[in-house]
């Protein structure tokens, strides 16, 4: 059984991916027998490349990749080369952890409550420093230029790469270089960068394309906040899914494919980029230069991480309050009064709802964990370390945009007669939520002193003993924690849901979706907060749990 | 030793040999009868760990190894690691953290040993001998390093094992607590009549042993 893991673990990872990318090829190229074509033409191009606004729709969303991953990157290597080793570092690290549970969509929703004409600071504009009492005519959410989208992806790209960034410094051996450096008579900013950049930065690289192709071909944050006349074309391509025209899934195939090939490029031109950068870097590391504007860095370290923290805080309390809201009239920054009807008229269906976000998410989330664990025994047991190029098959459906793939599968599911169902779904989310299960339980378990196993051995336990009776306790927490960011995962995930199980199993996300286009704002804000909620409730368990069942074990209480 | 009939006590090493990317590391045949010490000591990185790894079966796959282990007439190779009985301890004491005292020793009692009264008067009686009666319900990390020194030896000797294989068992106590382990690891092997094979950098626990000592790694 332990055996057939890496195997499986690969077949529910390539083969959701690889066949999903069939089905939309062949649509793409006029082949979907069900709809009555069969015949190989390039009518579905011409199409595409003939919609209005097209140039406008890939021009923005390439800007709103390219843009995002830049600044966030930026400012979390602003943020680390900063405050490495100070207490603000240690600060930035507590507050901008939880945030990493936020789902995509709660954020997106909670910016708009905070920056929309009608929002948060604008209100407390009017209501407390004497603005205008209307809202102001403008187009900040959904705006053309995908400002408020950027935006909205720079809020959780943050704090997901600092984190990465955080795992990774450890074993750049981050901590001697810098007292070398330092002692040598560089500055702390010019030390990190010279010395500490170039040897993290290989092994945060595949996050970083992530983040990457996440901006470039992004559904649900784009729908919150992104541009609408044209909208980026991954919006475009569901808006034709979703057109009772069937004729038009031709188009939107094509599409899909248009947005695969744009992410390769993008992939391309980032790896460009770190060429170009690396070059010119090296002659200014050899230049010898000691210091690199420390103050202005610290500066706008702390301004740009303090506005971020703000502009969460406010996002959260904009969402809380809506969701309580009775009469809140323009522009008081408070609403008038409060009340638990927003709660109590949506409480039947947010129920059914989130039952149907658990059951997929704890099902995904434990078949996930089930698989990882048996990937890392069996590489304990064979002695087989993984390679590179493993990491990268690991990171593909992470890279693939999920429209390109995710368009094709419920093309399959259906071909074969098959219904849409919880199966489906939890099958294709394995997809999202395998990939960081594994790389949030791999380092821990491989961190785990393999003495013990030996020793366990050398007492007489047979392997399955040693993993039940003395790894997996040991690694309780670790266990929880991945399991934790799994169900984080599958409740944040849009597409993988919408398209595969569409109207059948709606969840919270999805409602939260379909509400932020015009919907009531109140109860999107019940959903927003749902979405923050639950996840949240999984990292609090996988916190607390293990302070419970070792109450009596000082060495495995704390983390 | 190749062709002469193998002892059916002790611990036998055949023509071993343990290398690490073609360079060998240490060649070894002797024989450790039963209640006997044998050293190997070597500085550090010369690889004499890896010759307890080879007899215990835990050997990383980065090595390449060969020869013959025999134990009590048994031979070992091939055999995983919880069949060939052979008693382990590191310099570490490596108490399951999970685990209180007493659950360290009872995960170490064979399962022939039936009924929970039974098996908790071994353990208790296990804690009696190591002078830690009463200990059984406490968390290992509340132990002293000379008291959880002295659980891990009556762990590895609770599993019954036929050989006691050391890897610098005594290298993290101080002066005083450290004869006194020394001395009662080496009583319990010979109450137990268990070859003992010790690796150290320590001439002080080679002497101590009262053994033969055999040098590797040591510039021709």
């Amino acid at each position: 059984m332990i055996r057939a893991a890496p195997i499986l673990t690969l077949a529910l990872l390539l083969g959701p991916t690889l066949a999903g990318l069939a089905g939309t090829v062949l649509p793409a190229f006029g082949y979907m027998p069900v709809l009555g074509r069969a015949e190989v033409s390039l009518l579905a191009w011409r199409e595409l490349l003939a919609t209005p606004g097209l140039g406008r729709s890939i021009g923005v969303g390439v800007l709103v990749g390219f843009v995002t991953t830049l600044v966030s990157l930026a400012l979390v290597v602003l943020i680390a080369a900063t405050a490495h080793g100070t207490r603000a570092f240690a600060f930035a690290r507590r507050s901008l952890s939880p945030l990493l549970s936020v789902p995509h969509v709660a954020m997106a929703v909670g910016l708009a409550f905070v920056v929309a004409p009608s929002g948060l600071l604008f209100r407390i504009w009017g209501g407390y420093l004497g603005g205008p009492a209307r809202p102001p005519d403008l187009l900040i959410v959904n705006d053309p230029w995908g400002v408020a989208l950027m935006a909205g992806l720079v809020l959780k790209e943050v704090p997901f790469l600092f984190l990465i960034l955080l795992a990774a410094l450890p074993q750049a051996d981050a901590e001697r270089g810098l007292v070398v450096a330092r002692t040598l008579g560089y500055g702390r900013v010019a030390a990190w960068l010279k010395v500490v950049l170039p040897r993290v930065y290989p092994q945060i690289r595949l996050p970083v394309l992530a983040v990457l192709a996440y901006g470039l071909s992004v559904v649900d944050v784009a729908l919150v906040l992104g541009p609408t006349t044209p909208p980026t074309l991954p919006v475009q391509i569901l808006r034709w899914l979703g057109d009772p025209d069937l004729a038009l899934r031709f188009r939107a195939s094509a599409g899909a494919l248009l947005q695969l090939a744009l992410v390769v490029c993008g992939i391309g031109l980032w790896w460009l980029g770190e060429r170009a950068t690396a070059r010119l870097a090296r002659g200014w590391i050899d230049g010898g230069g000691r210091r690199a504007c420390d103050r202005t860095a610290a500066g706008i370290a702390s301004i740009a991480g303090g506005a971020l923290l703000l502009v969460v805080a406010l996002a959260f309390a904009a969402i809380l309050l809506w969701s309580f809201a009775a009469e809140w009239r323009y522009p008081d920054p408070l609403p008038a009064s409060f009340t638990l009807a927003n709660w109590a008229t949506e409480g039947r269906r947010a129920g059914a709802l989130v039952g149907n976000s658990l059951s997929i998410a704890v099902l995904a989330s434990l078949v996930a964990l089930a698989l990882v664990v048996g990937c890392l025994e069996n590489e304990d047991r064979h002695g087989r370390r993984r390679v590179g190029a493993a990491l990268w098959l690991l990171y593909l459906p992470l890279l693939v945009p999920q429209i390109a793939f995710l368009l094709g599968v419920p093309v399959l599911l259906i071909v074969p007669g098959r219904d849409e169902t919880l199966f489906a779904a939890v099958l294709v989310q394995l997809v999202f939520v395998l990939p960081y299960v594994f790389l949030s339980l791999a380092d821990p378990w491989r961190a785990t002193d393999p003495r013990y196993r030996e020793v366990a051995s050398a007492l007489g336990a047979s392997p399955t003993r040693t993993l039940w009776a003395v790894k997996l306790p040991m690694l309780l927490r670790a266990l929880l924690t991945a399991l934790a960011i799994g169900l984080a995962i599958s409740f944040g995930q849009f597409l993988a849901t919408a398209l595969v199980a569409g109207a059948r199993l709606p969840t919270i996300t999805t409602e939260a979706v379909a509400l932020a286009s015009g919907g009531d704002r109140r109860t999107l804000a019940v959903y927003a907060v749902l979405q923050t909620l639950l996840p949240l409730a999984g990292f609090t368990l996988a916190l607390l749990i293990p302070g419970i069942v070792f109450r009596n074990r000082r060495a495995l209480r704390t983390p | 030793m190749t062709g002469a009939p193998v002892p059916d006590s002790g611990l036998t090493l055949e023509g071993v040999r343990v290398a690490l990317q073609g360079r060998t590391l240490l060649a070894l045949s002797d024989h450790v009868g039963p209640s006997e010490v044998l050293t190997v000591m070597g500085p550090s990185g010369s690889g004499k760990s890896s010759l307890l790894a080879y007899v215990a079966g835990t050997l990383a796959p980065a090595f390449t190894a060969s020869g013959a282990v025999w134990l009590n007439g048994r031979r070992l190779n091939g055999l995983p690691t919880e069949r060939r009985r052979t008693g382990l301890l590191f310099q570490d004491d490596l108490l399951f953290p999970h685990l209180s005292v007493g659950g360290n020793l009872g995960f170490a009692l064979p399962p022939t040993l039936r009924g929970r009264a039974a098996r908790r008067a071994a353990v208790s009686r296990a804690l009696d001998q190591a002078g830690l009666g009463g200990f059984a319900d406490r968390d290992p990390a509340t132990l002293s390093g000379g008291q959880r020194a002295r659980v891990a030896e009556m762990r590895t000797l609770l599993a019954e094992p036929e050989a006691l294989l050391l890897d610098e068992p005594f290298g993290k106590l101080d002066q005083t607590l450290r004869a006194d382990f020394r001395r009662f690891v080496f009583d319990h092997a010979r109450a137990n009549r268990l070859p003992v094979l010790l690796v150290t950098h320590d001439a002080a626990d080679a002497e101590a042993s009262g053994g033969r000592v055999v040098r590797i790694g040591d510039t021709p």
